[in-house]
């Protein structure tokens, strides 16, 4: 396929659904999908093909919404010339109320259904990488084409060297999503730059690349769920991001490594490769140049670990998920020794459309060191939980109250989670830290991939803490013994709070081996297992405290001890 | 495994093609992928044993996961759990002794928004309470009995 055929099935495509005046699309995410919108689906079809609009109303399931919790969303599309279609969107629409729904098209909405479009939680949002997610069948690439979608990969192949699309993607600020916030151009630049000879390598017979890509969909985080998301909803954009950085770094082979627990997306990532492949996408000799590039998925099988990049290499390799020492980085040394290139979902979602409209674009959103906006899984003790995409810099205050709608039920705001297990706990004071990288990791947390959790005042962050600790503990790999041994042990003592058997020394030595779990670790796992035991210490030390055994003293010490521990308090 | 050329590499493709056909992976089908992929027993045995996602246990009738990953720990899934272990005498991560229920314990489903979250035979229950969940597993279990004794 060329640019103009590409051109051609875009109109085509746009006008076979403007002859449609209407459209009324379904949300499929995995929020509504449990809530029964596949019966939504077939019953508002069902009730189309009856009904007098039949013929003139186009019934499609697209990807998430974001609204999760009201699911399933519904929203009645109405083509207006030259403008964008007038939308109404109902909630917690079920299969009873199809044929009220389609006889209201083209009148008044079905008032109890409504949903008010102009609340914060939709009006606060900026979507970049969620821009088509909700509005295209994910599951046809002519409905991503009509969108205006693979013009970037037209753009820079026809238009641009590897080297100027790095430069975009440098000046544009992206960093990466996945969590440490790396700039992507200069990894981009680095695996360019990159020797495939420099170290030794043992790529298998019938893969042929001397550097590979990789799209890390690995999403581990308990509480998260934006990549899943985005692969469900848009996966052509992961697709194209993909491609563009394959040319750009000069490899030829991709892999996604999904996890196995996200069988829809696996499943929809696969139709859209083939569906690529079939109109010239992907495979050799793209649009008829000389680029070949072929994507390959690879399923994760329940693993956190994973998530980091060298064990998500061994695991791709066929081998137990075990990371190792860097450097070599994965950028000179990866994939079967190759310069491999390792980014986020998110962060290949945004690749497209900062090529399609400038990285000055791009670096205008956002606050001084980190540009564009992020998706976060807003969930926990807030009444609008769901998908959000917002501007850098937004502060947490306006996430956990604007959009999130504050907390149900008339408790009291406690604490924001941000990044899963390696993250931290946010209290109420610093509400209104603008959110970037920077700033979180300054209050103990980190950005992470993009879970913010909400906790109301009956929380008890002890046992939180324990919660993660016991998480890092299970998924430990158990290679590298501060790690392995230190989580147990701090496991070991929390659970020592939760049952009344602490003493200062055990808070003495909690602090302790969090240092040193923290600073001896091989990979990210390690080094970030202690943040949530640590956050929850800094800032709502008073709990722990609390905790404590009423005397004070261990079993058996000497008053010794228990002066020593009590002075070092003091 | 042929569309991987018999490769070292496939190895976890292949145990997710073989836990997909058998429901679980057995010693027989664990040795019989280290033959065709050479690769030695105990690189099979310890890549299926460090992943969650692969089971060596057969599992019962019906399985149902619930979620404890952070956003349904948070509203309460401990509490399904509690509740289903006590209503079937059976321990998280482990079968009935009919063979008719597995609970098992999962890191987040996905589905995060709807916490707190419960699988059950692949059907999502979201905003699950004990009693709903309690109600629900019974509907399949009773379901499933006469089906079992005809068969
Ligand atoms: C323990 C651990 C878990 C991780 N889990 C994920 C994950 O689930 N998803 C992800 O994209 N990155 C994860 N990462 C980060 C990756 O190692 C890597 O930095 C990232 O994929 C790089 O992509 P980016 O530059 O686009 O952010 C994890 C890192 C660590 C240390
Ligand atoms: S935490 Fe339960 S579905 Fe994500």
């Amino acid at each position: 396929m060329n640019f103009e055929e590409l051109t051609q099935l875009a109109e085509r495509e746009r006008a076979a659904q403007h002859a449609m005046p209407f459209q009324i699309h379904v949300c499929a995410g995995t929020g509504c999908h449990a809530a029964g919108s596949e019966m939504v689906a077939k019953a508002l079809e069902g009730e189309v093909a009856r009904s007098t609009l039949k013929g003139k109303v186009l019934v499609k399931c697209v990807g998430c919404r974001g609204l999760c919790a009201s699911g399933p969303i519904v929203e009645v599309e109405q083509q207006q010339p030259n403008a964008e279609p007038a939308s109404v969107l109902y909630a917690h629409v079920r299969p009873e109320d199809a044929p009220e729904v389609v006889r209201s098209i083209g009148g008044e909405p079905v008032e109890r259904l409504f949903l008010d479009t102009n609340q914060p939680f939709f009006t606060r949002q900026l979507k970049i990488v969620l821009e088509d997610c909700g509005k295209i069948d994910p599951e046809r690439i002519e409905d991503y084409i009509a969108r205006g979608g693979y013009r970037a990969l037209f753009k820079v192949l026809d238009e641009m060297t590897p080297s100027e699309v790095i430069d975009e993607i440098t000046h544009s600020g992206l960093r990466g999503r996945g969590g440490a916030g790396f700039p992507t151009g200069l990894k981009w630049a680095t695996v360019a730059k990159a020797n495939p000879q420099r170290y030794p390598t043992y790529v298998p017979p019938g893969v042929q690349s001397q550097k590979f890509v990789i799209c890390n969909g690995d999403e581990g985080d308990p509480g998260a769920f934006m990549d899943r998301s985005v692969m469900e909803g848009d996966p052509h954009r992961v697709l194209e991001g993909m491609i563009i950085a394959g040319y750009a770094v000069g490899a030829n082979q991709g892999y996604i490594y999904v996890r196995a627990e996200y069988p829809l997306a696996v499943k929809r990532l696969r139709t859209a490769i083939r569906q690529a492949q079939r109109v010239g996408l992907l495979g050799n000799n793209i649009a008829g140049t000389a680029f070949s590039f072929n994507i390959d998925i690879r399923l994760g099988a329940g693993a956190f670990v994973c998530g980091e990049e060298t064990a998500l290499i061994a695991s791709i390799e066929g081998g137990r998920g075990l990371p190792r020492p860097r450097p070599p980085y994965p950028a000179e040394y990866g994939l079967w020794g190759c310069p491999t290139l390792i980014n986020n979902v998110e962060t290949l979602a945004n690749i497209a459309p900062i090529i399609n409209r400038g990285a000055a674009w791009f670096a205008s959103i956002g606050t001084a060191k980190s540009k564009g906006t992020k998706v976060f899984a807003l969930t926990g003790q807030v009444k609008n939980t769901g998908l959000i995409e917002v501007p850098m810099g937004i502060t947490l205050r306006e996430i956990v109250f604007d959009i999130g709608g504050g907390i149900p039920n008339g408790r009291k705001f406690k604490a924001v989670q941000t990044g899963g297990p390696s993250g931290g706990c946010i209290p109420e004071q610093y509400l209104d830290t603008p959110v970037d990288y920077e700033s979180l990791t300054a209050l103990g947390s980190i950005m992470g991939s993009g879970g913010l959790i909400v906790m109301d005042d009956s929380t008890d962050m002890v046992e939180v803490a324990r919660f993660f600790m016991e998480f890092c503990m299970e998924e430990s790999c158990g290679k590298c013994i501060p790690c392995r041994a230190g989580t147990a042990q701090i496991h070991h003592i929390l659970t020592k709070f939760q049952t009344g058997r602490a003493t200062m020394r055990d808070l003495r030595l909690l602090e302790e081996l969090c240092d040193v779990v923290k600073h001896a670790s091989l990979c990210g796992l390690g080094q970030s297992a202690p943040n949530p035991v640590l956050s929850t210490l800094r800032y709502f030390r008073h709990e722990y405290e609390a905790k404590l055994r009423s005397d004070g003293y261990a079993y058996g010490h000497a008053n010794g001890a228990a002066e020593e521990a009590l002075s070092h308090v003091q | 495994m042929r569309r991987y050329g018999y490769q070292g590499h496939a190895l976890i493709e292949a145990l997710h093609t073989a836990q997909e056909a058998f429901g679980y992976l057995d010693d027989f089908t664990l040795r019989y992928i280290a033959r065709q992929l050479r690769l030695p027993y105990s690189k099979v045995y310890g890549v299926a044993t460090f992943y969650n996602y692969f089971t060596l246990k057969p599992q019962g009738a019906h399985v149902c996961v619930v979620c404890l990953g952070t956003a349904c720990y948070i509203k309460g899934s401990p509490e399904l759990v509690s509740a289903l272990e006590s209503a079937y005498k059976v321990k998280a991560g482990s079968t009935t002794a009919d063979n008719a229920l597995s609970l098992l314990v999962a890191r987040c489903v996905g589905s995060c928004a709807l916490a707190p979250v419960a699988v059950l035979d692949g059907e999502v229950i979201g905003k699950a309470t004990p009693a709903v969940l309690l109600e629900r597993v019974q509907q399949r279990l009773g379901a499933a009995q006469p089906a079992e004794v005809a068969s």
